[in-house]
């Protein structure tokens, strides 16, 4: 027995397969799994720029014999969607399977949508586990399956899935014979000609696969009693579990496509049916679309966020716990840009200038809480560098606050380059500032093209941002160190007033939290000469508080890694580095 | 007295723990798991990751018993809440059983809000602690005096353990498989600190 998370169990399942080949980028909450898929015997893993790309090269090794492993969190999912919705067409070679891991609920994500329209849109087989265990053998069993009826397989887990534990039986490793390739552009060139015999061979296989959820072990029954029946998937019916010891629930291990026979049967069982799902209302449409008349809960379930077995309970009208109130006068504590953190004295200077700050997905999208309020947008991956294009070609000509795009360094190897190269193709201005902290810092620190660091330890280059920005043909172009707070606030002026060109900002410092390159110095400490005005705190740093009755500055020593971003900001040389 | 309803028919016991990231909630969560596992029991644990780990609030459920379904702990359900901090503590109140039992670490941390001056701690944040019978561990003091305030998470593990029935040596076990080896020592020691501080 080993103690496993969901991510975990699925790189162990994919291993025990035979899986030979993963490639992933980094989201939460599914990046644990390529991690531990690489850390695996045998395999080859990689990091790719940005989810495309990754199901690409999963579809090219699957073509070539392999079985291969993809991995990303649900809105990585869109930016895959197109090889996605192609790959079912030309079906697999070697198995083929898809991590899409959901968050509802929104604990580290910009949005909750639920990857199982992406399985139905897309006609990909979605499998949904609702622990370790059967995360484990789901994707063991996903890679025969997505072999056997040459189809891609999805797995879908959700945050309580990716991120929960529990002992989980492990195996070995099956070895399995690369499978051969051999030249078919009717299977594997999807021009019209073969696209449309391959979409009815498609609706041939998916007929055979409908066939087998009816009968599969992983769509069960449990019995109870035949007042109300409850269809449910995933974490959900470990909740349904607890909440309705009584009902009978079918628990469906197959999220598409559901086994519209056995949900009949299993409405016909009991006098009531009710769906029971997170977030959305994609298992009740489908359930509907079967035929089946659903009831309503006692009280509606809530339509957005996760639910638990208390939302169920209430659902049914059950009583449930007294439990003393939730206190609503404690100041919050969200999260914070960590101290030393290089992005800080970028968005203080930026907010200085009062910019118009399109932001991006990362750890500095933390700017955009107060102090700094540094950020107006943040919509997706690679945004800010399209939006600032966006508001510049509405504003260009009047009188506007200059408009700045802000994106980190993975950000921009995943989807900022194209954006980058249309601004740059059409002639649009504005600054884009290039964070380069020398990592994909929020998701625990990966590598990627910029810092020429792989999945596996295997030798590589570190891709040169600035040649590549240049090689756009863009001139201005200038590199700064964000500790530098003269520096900065120059070249962000300069930047600026450079009105009707496109000038790129890279400020390269490595993330505080890199042990290897970020150099922690001696605290700094606050001297008698503090008048206490308040603008050293401003920079928002979490080692640096303000006296209560004084008004004076403190310097957690414990905190302070002596990176001197708030020194540089007292006007009354009351910050010193200890001795 | 009428039994409280429950939501969990599994009737596990469920365990919530609750800090700041960076405390070592985690640490501390995965040793009480292990522990339990290795006493035959069934468990579950769920975390958050992402957003939460710069310096955001964090919490760790674990829930342990002959059969576990949840893994997540809902409103007047948590059989114990273990707090890394005294907000944090008040933050999740609601989540503790009636009749639960609450230990909390006796140390603030003052959120950003709080040291910009844009907000202010909670007055009178330990009698209100008080009101709720919690078990205040002077948690830091004891780690310090074990060898290194990094080990107050343990202290705090054995705070919790003094009330679950598992022995001293299967405590000490997992301890001794987790933590570095040159801290073994200290972490022990950390550890008894914390459960004598709740058993005198």
């Amino acid at each position: 027995m080993q103690f496993l998370s969901g991510n975990e169990a699925i790189a162990q399942g994919a291993w025990e397969a035979g899986a030979r080949i993963g490639a992933a980028y980094p989201g939460t909450p599914s990046t644990e799994t390529m991690q531990a898929f690489a850390a695996k015997e045998g395999v080859y893993a990689e990091w790719a720029p940005n989810e495309k790309v990754a199901v690409e090269v999963g579809v090219g090794a699957s073509a070539a014999g392999a079985r291969v492993l993809c991995t990303m969190k649900h809105v990585g999912v869109n930016v895959a969607a197109d090889p996605l919705f192609t790959a079912a067409y030309t079906g697999v070679n070697g198995g083929l399977v898809v991590l899409a891991a959901d968050d509802p609920g929104m604990h580290s994500s910009q949005n909750e949508q639920d990857s199982r329209f992406y399985a139905m849109g897309a006609r990909i087989p979605m499998m949904e586990p609702c622990d370790s265990a059967e995360a484990l053998q789901f994707t063991k069993a996903a890679f025969e399956l997505s072999e056997r009826f040459d189809l891609p397989f999805f797995i879908r887990s959700t945050v309580r899935i990716s991120h929960a534990k529990c002992p989980v039986e492990v195996g070995e490793r099956e070895e399995v014979e690369l499978r051969h390739y051999s030249k078919d552009p009717s299977k594997w060139v999807m021009m019209p000609a073969n696209a449309k015999p391959r979409r009815l061979e498609l609706d041939r296989r998916l007929a055979e696969v409908r066939a087998w959820t009816e009968t599969c072990e992983f769509n069960q029954v449990i019995e109870g009693s035949s007042e109300v029946g409850i269809i449910c998937t995933g974490a959900v019916y470990q909740y349904v579990a607890d909440a309705m010891p009584e009902a009978s629930i079918l628990k469906l291990g197959v999220a598409w496509p559901i086994p519209e026979g056995k949900v009949r049967e299993f409405a016909a069982s009991v006098d009531r049916v009710c769906v029971v799902e997170e977030a959305s209302d994609y298992l009740s449409m489908q359930v509907k679309a079967a035929g089946v008349k659903l009831s309503d809960t006692v009280q509606p379930l809530p339509c957005y966020g996760e639910l638990s077995p208390l939302a169920i309970a209430k659902a049914f009208g059950k009583p449930v716990p007294e439990h003393i109130d939730t206190q609503t006068d404690l100041p919050g504590r969200p999260p914070a840009l960590c101290c030393g953190c290089p992005h800080r004295i970028v968005f203080k200077e930026l907010t200085k200038q009062r910019a118009i700050i399109t932001g991006d997905i990362g750890c500095y999208t933390l700017g955009a809480l107060p102090p700094l309020g540094a950020m107006e947008t943040t919509v997706d991956m690679g945004a800010s560098i399209s939006m600032a294009h966006g508001f510049e070609l509405v504003m260009q000509g009047t009188k506007h606050r200059p408009i700045v795009g802000v994106i980190g360094d993975s950000t921009f190897g995943h989807s900022g380059i194209t954006s980058l190269l249309n601004t740059a193709y059409n002639n649009g201005a504005g600054t884009i500032c290039i964070l380069d902290n020398r990592t994909t810092a929020m998701t625990g620190h990966q590598g990627n093209c910029f810092n020429g660091i792989t999945l596996q330890g295997r030798s590589s280059r570190e891709m040169n941002i600035e040649a590549i920005v240049r090689a756009l043909g863009i001139e201005d172009v200038k590199t700064v160190d964000p500790n530098d707070m003269l520096a900065t606030r120059d070249a962000i002026k300069k930047a600026i007033a450079n009105e009707n060109e496109l000038s790129v900002l890279i400020f390269r410092s490595p993330c505080a939290l890199l042990r290897d390159s970020f150099q922690r110095k001696k605290p700094y400490e606050v001297t008698s000469g503090c008048i206490g005005c308040g603008v050293c705190v401003s920079i928002g740093c979490p080692a640096l508080s303000r006296d209560p009755q004084t008004g004076t500055a403190m310097i957690d020593r414990d905190q302070c890694v002596g990176c001197g971003q708030c020194q540089q900001y007292c006007h009354y040389a009351s910050i010193v580095q200890e001795d | 007295m009428t039994a409280q309803p429950t939501v969990y028919s599994d009737n596990a016991t469920t365990i919530l723990l609750a800090g700041v990231g960076g405390q070592g909630t985690i640490l501390a969560a995965d040793l009480l798991a292990k522990t339990a596992m290795a006493n035959g029991l069934q468990v579950k644990l769920s975390e958050i990751h992402g957003m939460s780990q710069r310096g955001g609030a964090v919490t760790t459920v674990v829930r342990i018993g002959e059969k576990v379904n949840s893994m997540v702990c809902c409103e007047g359900c948590a059989d114990y809440l273990l707090s890394f901090e005294t907000t944090e503590a008040l933050r999740n109140i609601q989540f503790l059983k009636k009749d639960g039992m609450l230990l909390v670490n006796d140390e603030s941390i003052k959120p950003l809000p709080v040291l910009t001056g844009k907000a202010t701690m909670p007055e009178n944040l330990k009698d209100r602690l008080n009101d709720y019978n919690a078990h205040l561990v002077p948690a830091t003091r004891l780690a310090r005096i074990a060898g290194t305030t990094k080990c107050a998470n343990v202290v705090l593990l054995g705070a919790l353990a003094a009330g679950l029935p598992f022995s001293t040596e299967s405590w000490e076990e997992q301890i001794r498989a987790k933590v570095p080896p040159k801290t073994i020592d200290i972490n022990i020691k950390a550890f008894h600190a914390g459960m004598e501080c709740v058993q005198e």
